[in-house]
C-alpha cells in the first residue's frame, strides 16, 4: 500500500530546511519561488482522486477509485502493468512519474459542486496535489475543472458526458477522455436508421438539468437528420422517483420510439416504469415501439434488471472488448478486484495513465507544459482504437460503442454487447459547432 | 466594554482569539506526521468553519430565541451566493458590493417568506419554510437555469461583462475576488520547524465578519428585543394577552437571521465564486439544524461549535481512504494491522455519514444541551467550586 | 379524457404509497407524539426485505462448467440456488419468482421487531425531550440505518422483480368502454392501489373494532384519563409503533418491484410524507390517507404536458405549492382537530 499521507509540504520542510528553527515565512502566491502551484520537489508527487463516495453514485465512485488505484500501482511499477504494455507512447517506464513515487489522496465529491470543489481545494491546499481527476457528473465535472483552472493544476476529468464540460465550459487546465452527447447522437443515429428504419416518431422523456438538455439536443438533432420526427420532448424533475405520469401519455401521443435522457436512478426507474406499461409489446403505426437509452451505464444497468435486454444505447467502453489493451486492462482489472471494470473505471485509468505520460514527454510537472503535451496528442492501446487528444477544445476523439442489453447474459456482468463500432471519423466535429459554441479554454494557468 | 458585561465580553475575547489564531490551533500536528490528516488548517476548511458559524449564528438568532424551526434557511443562503456571484460577474471583483447585496437579496427574500411563514407556528411554520426552499432548490435546478447555472452551479467566464474591472486578467485568466487589490486566495504560509501554517486573507475577511456577526447576536441576545422574542418562545398566547403583537417581533428575527444567512452565502462565493443550487436543498437547511441543536441551540457560542464539527467531519473524515488506514496501523504485525482497517474502514472515508449520523444520536441522548453541555459538564469536572453562577447564566435552554 | 383517466390511475397509486407512510408517521405522532423522521428509512428497511428475502432465495452452490469461461478466460463457476436444489428447477424458480409476495410474510416480524426495538431503546426516553430533539435523533437514526443498507447492498438499485404473473400491463380502458389501447396499466400498480386498501382499511378497523383499537384511540385523545383507569397505555403504543413501523415496511416490500430499491429511497420519500402527514392534519388518519391520495392524484396531473406547457416547472413544485395554500387557509390541514401541534 502506498503511504498517502506524505505530503509536498511536508517533504518540503524535511528536506529542505530540515530541523531549522524557524524558517523565513514564504509567501504562497504569485511571487513564491515555486514555478507552479504544487511543484513536487521531494521523491514523490501527489495526485488527487475526487469520487462520488457517497450518494447514489457512490458505486460508481467506487468504481472509479479501484481504477485509480491500479493505475497508481502500475505507475510505480507494480502488478502486471495493465495498459502501460499496450500503450503507444512508451515514455512510462513503471518508475512512478519522472522518477518520482505516485501517492494519492482521495475525496468525496458528493455528486454536488460545492462538496466536490471543498474537497478539490483541500486535496490542492493541504495536501498539495499537482492533479484533480474524477466525477461521475457533469456539473461536478464542470465546477471542478474551474476551480483547477483558478487554482493552476490539471483536470482530467472522470465520467461527464455533457456537450459542456468541453463546449462552452471548457477551460485550459481541463482535459475530457470520456465521450460526449453528441457523440453518443451521432454514433447511435445510423444504428438506429438500420434498426428502425427512418421513418419514426421519438418522445422524449430528459432530466431537467444541464447534461439532460444537452444529451436531448444532440439526440434531436441527430435523429431529425435521419427523417426522424420528434413528437414531444418532456422535462422530468431530477428528483422524481416515479415516472408513471411522465410515461401514462407516451402510448398515445402517437410516437414510436421513446427516448430516455436519463441517466443514474433516474435511467433505472424511468426504463423499469416503462417496461411495465407495457410499452415493448405494443405496436404503434404498423411498428414495434422501441425504447432507446442513449447513454448506458452497466453498473446502472444492473439495477434494471431484465428490463434492459434488446434496448439500445451508447457506451464509452466495455469490458467485452476483445482488442489487446481492453484484455490487459480487464484482466489485471479482474485479477485484482475479481470482476470486470466499467466505463468509468476505465475512463479513469486512461486518464491516469495519460496525465503520467505527458507528464514523462513534457519532462516537467508544470501544468502548461503538461497541457501543451496532451494537446494534439494522438495515441492507440487504451482500449478505444487511435484516439486524438484535440488542442481546440481538450476533447479525445475516438471510435464510440453502440450497445444493446443482452438477451441472454451469461453471468451478471454480461448486461450489454457490443453491436457496433462507430469510427472516430463519423462522431468528430468541428469545434465550433453550435453545440459547443460560447465558451473558450483560456489560457493555460500554471498557478503560483 | 463595547456595550457588554464582563462575562460576554470575555466570551468575544475568546471567540476572537481562538478565530485570530486558528491557522495555529487547527495545524497542531508537523505536517508529515501520520496525524497530519487530522489537521484542518487550511484555507478552504477555515474559512467553511467561519462562514458556517456566521449561518449558524443567525439561525440561533430565529430558533434559539423564538423557537420558530425553520427548515428552508438554506434557500436564504442560496440567493445570497448567487446575488454575489451575479454581482462578480455584472459589476467588480471586489467583494464589499457583492456581500452588500447578498446580504440586502436575502434580508428581501426572507421577508417575503418570513412574511407568509409566521402566519403559522409549530411544525406548520416548519413545513412552510421547507416548501419554500424546496420550491426555490428545484426552480433553481431546473426551469432557473438561466439565472442560476442548474446543476453546474453559476460560475465566471471569461466573458463576463464586469462594468467596474475587466472581463479578463492580462494572461487570459478570469480575475479573482478581492477587497480592494488584496486577492482573498492569497495564502501566507509560515513554516515552523515541522509545522507549517497557513494565513489567507479570505479567512481573515470571514473571520472579521463572523467575529462582527457574533458581536451583534451578542447584543441582540441582551438587549430588550431579544428578550421579546425569548417571550415568544416560553409562552406566545400570554404574550399575545398582555397586548403585544409577537409577529412583527419573529418576523425581525426571521429578517436578521435570513441576512445572517445571506451574508454567510455572499462569503462562501467571494472565497469561492460558485454558486451551486444544492446550497438550497433541504439537507443544507437541515444541516444549519444538526449545527445548531448539536453544538447547543439558545448559546452563543454553541451554533459556531456544532457548524465546526459537522464540517470537519465532512471533510476530514471523507479522505481517509484504506491506505491512509494501513499507514496508520503500519506498526503493528500484519494480522492486526488487518484487522484493524477492517474494523475502522466502515466509519471513515466512504462511510463518514454513518460515524455523523451515530455522533448526532450519541451527542442528543447524552447531552441533551448540544456540545456546549459537554463543556460545561468537563468544566464543571474541574471546579466544582462555583457551579451555580455557570449555570445561571450559559445553561442552554433546550429548544422547543 | 382518457388521459385524465390513466394520471388518476397514477396518481392513486402513487398515493397509495405516500399515504401508507403518512399513516403510520401520524399514527405514530397520535400515540406517542413523536416526530420521527426515520419513518421513511422503515419504509426503505421494508424494500430491503424483499432484496434480502430474494437473496436468500438465490444461495447457491457453485459447480465449475469447463466448456464455458468467465471474462478472465478461466472456467466458469455455475451458481445454482440450493432451494432449486431441493425443490427441482421449476418449483424451486416459482418460489424464487414469488420472493416480493412472501417477503410480506417475511417482513412483518421484522418490521414490527425493529419497531419495538426502537421504540423500547430509543424513542422511549425522547417522550419528555422538545421535537426538535426528536428530530434530530430519529434522523441520525435514519442517517445511520440507510448507512447500514449502503454498507451491505451498495448505493446502485437492486432489481426485485415482481412475479411473471404480475408483470407486464393490461388493457384498462376495454373494460370501461374506451378504444384499445387507450388506457393501459400495469398489473403490479394495481395490485399495490389494492394492496394498500386492504392496509388502510385493515388498520381503521382495527383501531375501530377491536377493545384494543378502542382503547388506544381513547389514549390519543386523553392519554392520562386512560392511565387514571388503570390501564397500561404504554404498553399499547409500543405496540402501535410496531404496527407503524410494519405498515411502513410493508409498503416498501410492495414497492420494490415498482422501482428497483436504493439505500437513499427513504429519504426522497420522507420530506414528502411529512408535508402529506401536515396537509391531512397532524394526527388525523383520515387526513393523511385522504391527503397522500389527493397530493398523489394532483402530482400526476402537474406531470400533464398540457399543464406543463402552460405552468412550465409545475411538476417541480406542485406538493409544495399545495402544501403552501393548504397550510394557509387551513391551518389544520384537512382534517385535524384543532389545537394540535399549533405551538
Amino acid at each position: 500500500m502506498s503511504k498517502s499521507n506524505l505530503t509536498r509540504r511536508g517533504l518540503i520542510k524535511t528536506s529542505a530546511i530540515a530541523g531549522a528553527g524557524v524558517a523565513l515565512p514564504t509567501i504562497f502566491t504569485a511571487s513564491s519561488a515555486a514555478a507552479f502551484t504544487n511543484e513536487p520537489t521531494g521523491g514523490s508527487v501527489t495526485l488527487g482522486f475526487n469520487v462520488p463516495q457517497t450518494g447514489p453514485y457512490a458505486d460508481e465512485g467506487a468504481d472509479e477509485l479501484r481504477a485509480y488505484e491500479l493505475a497508481v500501482e502500475h505507475l510505480n511499477g507494480g502488478g502486471d502493468g495493465g495498459m502501460m504494455n499496450t500503450f503507444s507512447s512508451k515514455a512510462l517506464q513503471g518508475n512512478g512519474i519522472m522518477g518520482k513515487k505516485v501517492e494519492y489522496v482521495t475525496g468525496d465529491t458528493q455528486t454536488k459542486s460545492d462538496a466536490a470543489r471543498a474537497s478539490a481545494k483541500s486535496m490542492i491546499e493541504k495536501d498539495g496535489a499537482i492533479m484533480i481527476t474524477g466525477g461521475s457528473s457533469s456539473g461536478v465535472a464542470v465546477a471542478v475543472q474551474g476551480l483547477c483552472q483558478e487554482a493552476g493544476v490539471i483536470f482530467m476529468a472522470g465520467l461527464t458526458h455533457s456537450n459542456d464540460t468541453t463546449g462552452k465550459d471548457k477551460k485550459a487546465n481541463g482535459f475530457r477522455h470520456f465521450f460526449n452527447a453528441y457523440m453518443s447522437g451521432a454514433a447511435l443515429a445510423p444504428v438506429l436508421q438500420s434498426l428502425y428504419g427512418s421513418d419514426r416518431k421519438a418522445y422524449h422523456l430528459t432530466a431537467d438539468y444541464t447534461w439532460g438538455w444537452t444529451q436531448e439536443e444532440s439526440i434531436v438533432a441527430s435523429t431529425e437528420s435521419l427523417g426522424w420526427e420528434t413528437v414531444n420532448t418532456v422535462k422530468t424533475p431530477l428528483a422524481a422517483t416515479d415516472f408513471s405520469s411522465y410515461i401514462a401519455p407516451v402510448l398515445n401521443s402517437g410516437a414510436d420510439v421513446l427516448v430516455l435522457n436519463h441517466y443514474g436512478g433516474n435511467m433505472v426507474n424511468s426504463l423499469t416504469n416503462a417496461v411495465q406499461f407495457g410499452l415493448r409489446d405494443k405496436q404503434v403505426n404498423g411498428k414495434n415501439f422501441e425504447i432507446v437509452v442513449p447513454l448506458y451505464s452497466r453498473l446502472m444497468a444492473r439495477g434494471a434488471g431484465e428490463n434492459v435486454k434488446g434496448i439500445h444505447g451508447s457506451t464509452n467502453w466495455h469490458w467485452s472488448l476483445t482488442d489487446d489493451a481492453s484484455k490487459a486492462f480487464v484482466k489485471s482489472f479482474g485479477e485484482k478486484y475479481g470482476f470486470p471494470p466499467s466505463q468509468a473505471a476505465h475512463t479513469c485509468y486512461c486518464q491516469t495513465l495519460l496525465y503520467a505520460d505527458a507528464v514523462t514527454r513534457a519532462g516537467s510537472f508544470n501544468p502548461c507544459a503538461v497541457a501543451e503535451a496532451l494537446e494534439g496528442f494522438e495515441f492507440d492501446g487504451l482500449g478505444n482504437g487511435k484516439t486524438l487528444y484535440r488542442a481546440e477544445d481538450h476533447q479525445c476523439f475516438k471510435d464510440v460503442l453502440v450497445v444493446r442489453g443482452k438477451e441472454n447474459p451469461t453471468s451478471e456482468f454480461d448486461l450489454l454487447e457490443v453491436v457496433e463500432v462507430t469510427p472516430a471519423a463519423q462522431v468528430t466535429y468541428p469545434p465550433d459547432h453550435p453545440m459547443f459554441a460560447g465558451g473558450e479554454l483560456g489560457a493555460c494557468n500554471p498557478g503560483a | 466594554m463595547l456595550g457588554l458585561n464582563k462575562r460576554d465580553f470575555s466570551l468575544l475575547l475568546i471567540v476572537a482569539i481562538l478565530a485570530l489564531c486558528a491557522p495555529f490551533l487547527l495545524n497542531p500536528f508537523p505536517a508529515d506526521s501520520a496525524m497530519a490528516q487530522f489537521n484542518a488548517g487550511y484555507p478552504d476548511l477555515m474559512q467553511r468553519f467561519v462562514i458556517f458559524g456566521i449561518f449558524a449564528i443567525g439561525f440561533n438568532i430565529l430558533f434559539g430565541l423564538t423557537g420558530y424551526l425553520s427548515f428552508g434557511h438554506a434557500a436564504f443562503l442560496g440567493v445570497g451566493s448567487y446575488s454575489a456571484v451575479w454581482m462578480f460577474k455584472l459589476l467588480s471583483m471586489n467583494v464589499i458590493p457583492a456581500i452588500l447585496l447578498s446580504v440586502v437579496v436575502a434580508g428581501l427574500f426572507s421577508l417575503l417568506i418570513g412574511f407568509i411563514s409566521l402566519r403559522r407556528s409549530g411544525i406548520y411554520f416548519s413545513i412552510l419554510t421547507l416548501a419554500f426552499a424546496q420550491m426555490s432548490f428545484n426552480l433553481a435546478y431546473s426551469v432557473l437555469t438561466p439565472i442560476t447555472n442548474g446543476e453546474t452551479g453559476l460560475q465566471l467566464t471569461l466573458d463576463d461583462p464586469r462594468i467596474l474591472g475587466v472581463s479578463r486578467t492580462e494572461d487570459g485568466s478570469i480575475p479573482v475576488t478581492n477587497f480592494f487589490g488584496l486577492e482573498m486566495r492569497d495564502t501566507y504560509e509560515m513554516i515552523v520547524g515541522p509545522w507549517s501554517f497557513q494565513f489567507n486573507n479570505g479567512y481573515y475577511l470571514c473571520a472579521v465578519l463572523m467575529l462582527l456577526s457574533f458581536y451583534i447576536a451578542i447584543r441582540i441576545f441582551r438587549s430588550p428585543f431579544g428578550m421579546m422574542l425569548r417571550a415568544i418562545k416560553s409562552n406566545n398566547t400570554r404574550m399575545t394577552y398582555t397586548g403585544l403583537n409577537a409577529r412583527p417581533y419573529a418576523l425581525a428575527a426571521f429578517v436578521i437571521s435570513g441576512m445572517y444567512a445571506g451574508l454567510a452565502g455572499g462569503l462562501l462565493a467571494s472565497m469561492d465564486p460558485l454558486a451551486g443550487a444544492e446550497r438550497m436543498q433541504w439537507t443544507a437547511s437541515g444541516e444549519v439544524v444538526l449545527m445548531t441543536i448539536l453544538g447547543g441551540a439558545g448559546t452563543l457560542i454553541g451554533p459556531v461549535l456544532g457548524a465546526g464539527f459537522i464540517k470537519y467531519f465532512e471533510n476530514i473524515f471523507s479522505k481517509i481512504n484504506d491506505s491512509v488506514l494501513h499507514s496508520w496501523f503500519s506498526f503493528m504485525p500484519d494480522g492486526l494491522e488487518n484487522l484493524l482497517v477492517t474494523l475502522v474502514h466502515p466509519f471513515v472515508g466512504k462511510g463518514w455519514h454513518l460515524t455523523l449520523g451515530l455522533l448526532f444520536m450519541l451527542v442528543v441522548i447524552f447531552l441533551p444541551g448540544g456540545l456546549v453541555e459537554g463543556g460545561q459538564r468537563i468544566a464543571r469536572l474541574f471546579r466544582r467550586k462555583k457551579p451555580d453562577d455557570a449555570k445561571k447564566s450559559t445553561q442552554s435552554t433546550p429548544a422547543e | 379524457m382518457d388521459a385524465i383517466i390513466l394520471q388518476i390511475l397514477n396518481g392513486l397509486d402513487k398515493g397509495s404509497a405516500y399515504a401508507l407512510i403518512a399513516l403510520g408517521l401520524t399514527l405514530i405522532f397520535g400515540t406517542l407524539g413523536v416526530v420521527n423522521f426515520a419513518h421513511g428509512a422503515l419504509f426503505m428497511i421494508g424494500a430491503f426485505c424483499a432484496v434480502t428475502l430474494q437473496r436468500i432465495f438465490n444461495i447457491s452452490y457453485e459447480t465449475i462448467d469447463e466448456s464455458r469461461t468467465d471474462f478472465l478466460g478461466n472456467p466458469m463457476t455455475v451458481k445454482t440456488p440450493y432451494i432449486e436444489h431441493w425443490f427441482g428447477p421449476e418449483m424451486g424458480g416459482a418460489i424464487i419468482d414469488w420472493s416480493v409476495p412472501l417477503a410480506i410474510l417475511f417482513s412483518i416480524p421484522i418490521m414490527i421487531s425493529i419497531g419495538f426495538i426502537m421504540e423500547r431503546g430509543l424513542i422511549k426516553h425522547f417522550y419528555k425531550r422538545p421535537h426538535a430533539d426528536q428530530i434530530l435523533v430519529t434522523f441520525g437514526l435514519a442517517i445511520v440505518l440507510q448507512e447500514i443498507i449502503k454498507y451491505f447492498y451498495g448505493a446502485n438499485p437492486i432489481p426485485t422483480g415482481a412475479p411473471e404473473v404480475f408483470r407486464g400491463s393490461f388493457d384498462f380502458g376495454v373494460m370501461l368502454g374506451f378504444d384499445p389501447n387507450a388506457i393501459i396499466y400495469p398489473y403490479w400498480r394495481l395490485v399495490y392501489f389494492a394492496f394498500a386498501a386492504v392496509i388502510i382499511g385493515g388498520v381503521f378497523a382495527f383501531l375501530q373494532f377491536t377493545t384494543f383499537g378502542m382503547v388506544v384511540r381513547a389514549g390519543m385523545a386523553d392519554r392520562e384519563t386512560v392511565q387514571l383507569l388503570g390501564i397500561n397505555i404504554d404498553k399499547r403504543f409500543t405496540i402501535m409503533f410496531g404496527i407503524a413501523a410494519a405498515v411502513a415496511g410493508l409498503a416498501g416490500v410492495m414497492y420494490a418491484p415498482i422501482n428497483s430499491p436504493n439505500y437513499h429511497m427513504g429519504m426522497d420519500f420522507l420530506v414528502l410524507s411529512f408535508v402529506v402527514v401536515v396537509v391531512g392534519g397532524m394526527g388525523s388518519l383520515p387526513g393523511a390517507v385522504l391527503a397522500g391520495f389527493l397530493l398523489g392524484v394532483l402530482e400526476s396531473f402537474a406531470s400533464m404536458n398540457e399543464i406543463k406547457s402552460i405552468l412550465p416547472g409545475i411538476d417541480q413544485i406542485i406538493i409544495y405549492l399545495v402544501a403552501i395554500i393548504i397550510l394557509l387557509t387551513r391551518p389544520r390541514g384537512l382534517m385535524g382537530r384543532k389545537g394540535v401541534m399549533e405551538d
